[in-house]
């Protein structure tokens, strides 16, 4: 008899698309993983919805609406395995620079009828509101890793992806630091690997879109940062970016709210 | 009296949340609503108080699939703001991530998410089964379009090197040969897509629609141009604002565009095709003849061979500029900011994406307005859905559903976008 196909859900909540959207990216192996699982909801590739439960779900996206803090826990109870990916999944996103706002306000610049809009008042991650089993980071994730970690869940292994800084990927590929070369302010020391230390490759410092590594020590690098003449207000809205509701971020971007 | 309606809940193969109810009573539709549920994400709102820089790299995360369009309108209109112009090869690079981005976004949509409709699978991996040929070359034509975006942006979703006045870093010349041979693989594979989509069968159907893009003297347009229409529209970017107008309707999570003087409009590849049809380059408008296009297509459900035509158009501009480039000494133009409010308007691979900025002498942002292609298409795609359901009450409810889904494929629209889309419930009375 063959063996049952793994059943993989790819759900969206509050989001640019653009995690899943690296799925579809992986040109050269979307087909092969087509042929491995059966991709059995998958809304931005296909009409076709089958039952779960499913094996494997992948949620990108935050919670931001009561409805959407709902339909998390049916989509927990229906996946034996459940993996947030991207920044918005595992950190809030963007919109959730609205969680330092009055979200009241932002309503009002945006919309002519607020009456016919419904949100939360934060935008939160999924880890917020159920049982996560893996996060991978990054606006937008690296495609080879999401391949990597649905190789490993696939075959019941950890996923091997880094909780280093980017600092070491820049001295592995050979990258000049544009932080003591140039005086360029980089957050590549408190940032997560990932992304294959792309930014100070081409000149211009890391800002912070896979979010703080493991153990960041983020007033040291505030501290660098203040002695290159970057001042409080800079400092604030560099945490403040795709991941400034990840608490490391979060606590020294208002350590440096006046 | 007998009623029914058609009803999707969740629409596929979009970008986005969005679902669709159309009502319809006895042998008369009743109501059509494209309701979009992807939450607002309030972009404008937090925009006030970045400095000018962050801006292109913010405003890409308003979409993951057409994160160059954000960038670009983003970029001209803070230079337009600062009172800076980009020529030379800058501009011509930034015309060559442009080129790479409708391919990919293109490719995906041709291939991926709208073909499928045509030959009657539920998506392209089971189209994949019985034609192996043709998927493989899509995915293979969708990563060579993002191969000139990871090359030129570092990578493929939201690049990281796009900046107000140019580039981070530009390469050297030497580093596009190896894409230069695959782009040259990527043109034919787009012939050969308009020769494959040409063979479809499409739905009569056909609107006097008011077409609405930018229109430039000397080239398809990308970055630059005046607003235009098939209806006399003939604007400069920065006056948009007196000639179009946002609603906010009680189904919907996005605004919907019209123009205040004669409602809704149409943008798109379809849109730019038939109001710039004489500057497509001589190769792009030899397959659209051979494929039975004239110079303007009003049927929406041709768009797959308008994209396709759009795409040998890409491979054959970015081979162009490839070819004549020449490394610029400084990657950017030196930028100063100034009190002044800026306009940029550029045509992502769904439309004209229009941006405006308030600063401040600091270069903070005051006041952001950003008006997506697929916000301004939704009136049109209402407007399609009624004609073409009132037409076709003949076919049987589930073939119609589908075939409703496939009028909104048409327009490729981008709900994530335009939270800032839409839902088929065909709902019985």
């Amino acid at each position: 008899m063959a063996l049952r196909k793994p059943k993989l859900a790819v759900w969206k909540f509050s989001s640019c698309d653009g995690c899943q959207l690296s799925l579809l990216d992986c040109e050269d192996e979307l087909l092969a993983v087509a042929d491995a699982v059966e991709i059995a909801n998958f809304p931005e590739a296909s009409r076709a919805v089958v039952k779960g439960p499913y094996d494997l779900s992948l949620v990108e996206g935050s919670i931001t609406t009561p409805h959407d803090a709902e339909r998390i826990h049916g989509i927990r109870r229906a996946s034996k395995f459940l993996v947030t990916i991207g920044a918005c999944a595992t950190a809030g996103g963007i919109q959730a620079l609205r969680n330092f706002k009055d979200v009241k306000e932002f309503i009002s610049i945006v919309y002519a009828r607020p009456d016919y809009i419904e949100t939360l008042k934060k935008s939160t991650p999924i880890t917020d509101h159920v049982f996560v089993d893996f996060e991978l980071r990054g606006c937008p994730i690296n495609k080879y890793q999401l391949v990597e970690v649905l190789s490993a869940f696939l075959n019941g292994r950890k996923p091997n992806t880094p909780p280093h800084s980017v600092c070491v990927e820049c001295k592995q590929r050979g990258t000049v630091c544009v932080m003591v070369a140039h005086g360029t302010p980089c957050l590549g020391p408190v940032t997560q690997v990932g992304c294959g230390a792309l930014c100070p490759a081409y000149m211009r410092g890391c800002y912070g879109c896979f979010g703080p590594k493991e153990t960041p020590n983020t007033a040291a690098l505030s501290a660098w940062w203040s002695g290159m003449g970057v001042s409080e207000r800079d400092l604030m809205r560099a945490y403040r970016g795709f991941n400034a509701y990840a608490e490391p971020f979060r606590k020294e971007s208002e350590a440096h709210e006046k | 009296m007998k009623s029914k309606t058609i009803k999707v809940d969740y629409l596929a193969r979009v970008e986005g949340e969005g679902a669709l109810l159309v009502k319809i009573k006895g042998q008369q539709v009743t109501d059509v609503k494209l309701k979009i549920f992807e939450p607002p994400r309030f972009f404008e709102a937090f925009l006030r108080g970045r400095k000018f820089h962050e801006v292109p790299d913010i405003t890409a995360r308003i979409c993951g699939i057409c994160p160059i369009a954000y960038q670009m309108s983003a970029c001209h209109a803070i230079e337009d703001a600062f009172g800076i112009k980009i020529t030379g090869p800058i501009r011509d690079l930034r015309r060559l991530i442009y080129c790479g981005e409708w391919i990919e976004s293109h490719a995906l949509h041709v291939y991926l998410l709208h073909a499928p409709d045509f030959l009657g699978y539920e998506d392209a991996i089971r189209m994949a089964k019985d034609h192996p040929d043709d998927v493989k070359r899509g995915l293979r034509l969708k990563k060579a379009g993002n191969e000139i975006v990871r090359l030129l942006g570092g990578r493929e979703i939201h690049p990281i090197n796009v900046r107000v006045g140019g580039f981070y870093k530009v390469p050297d010349k030497k580093e596009f040969s190896a894409l230069a041979e695959e782009l040259k693989w990527a043109r034919d594979a787009a012939l050969a897509t308009v020769r494959w989509v040409a063979t479809f069968v499409f739905p009569e159907f056909d609107r006097d629609y008011e077409f609405v893009a930018l229109r430039h003297p000397d080239e398809y347009p990308f970055n630059e141009g005046r607003l235009v229409s098939n209806k006399g529209l003939d604007i400069a970017v920065r006056e948009y604002d007196q000639n179009f107008i946002e609603d906010h309707v009680s189904h919907s999570n996005s605004l919907q565009s019209r123009l205040k003087e004669r409602n809704s409009y149409f943008v798109g590849p379809q849109a730019r095709y038939s109001l710039n049809f004489d500057k497509l380059s001589p190769m792009a408008q030899e397959a659209a003849r051979s494929a039975g296009l004239g110079p303007v297509c009003r049927n929406p459900f041709q768009s797959i061979i308008v994209r396709s035509v759009e795409i040998v158009y890409a491979c054959d501009e970015a081979l162009r500029l490839i070819e004549q480039y020449q490394r610029p000494d400084q990657p950017a133009v030196n930028v100063e900011p100034r009190v002044s409010t800026g306009y940029g308007c550029t045509e992502a691979p769904r439309g004209i994406c229009y941006h405006r900025y308030r600063l401040d002498d600091r270069g903070l942002i005051v006041d952001a307005k950003i008006v997506p292609p697929t916000s301004q298409n939704l009136k049109t795609i209402e407007g399609d859905l009624w004609q073409f359901v009132q037409t076709h009450l003949l076919i049987q409810k589930d073939k119609l559903q589908w075939q409703c889904e496939q009028a909104v494929r048409n327009y490729d629209p981008c709900i994530s976008c335009a939270t800032h889309f839409l839902k088929l419930h065909i709902e019985p009375e």
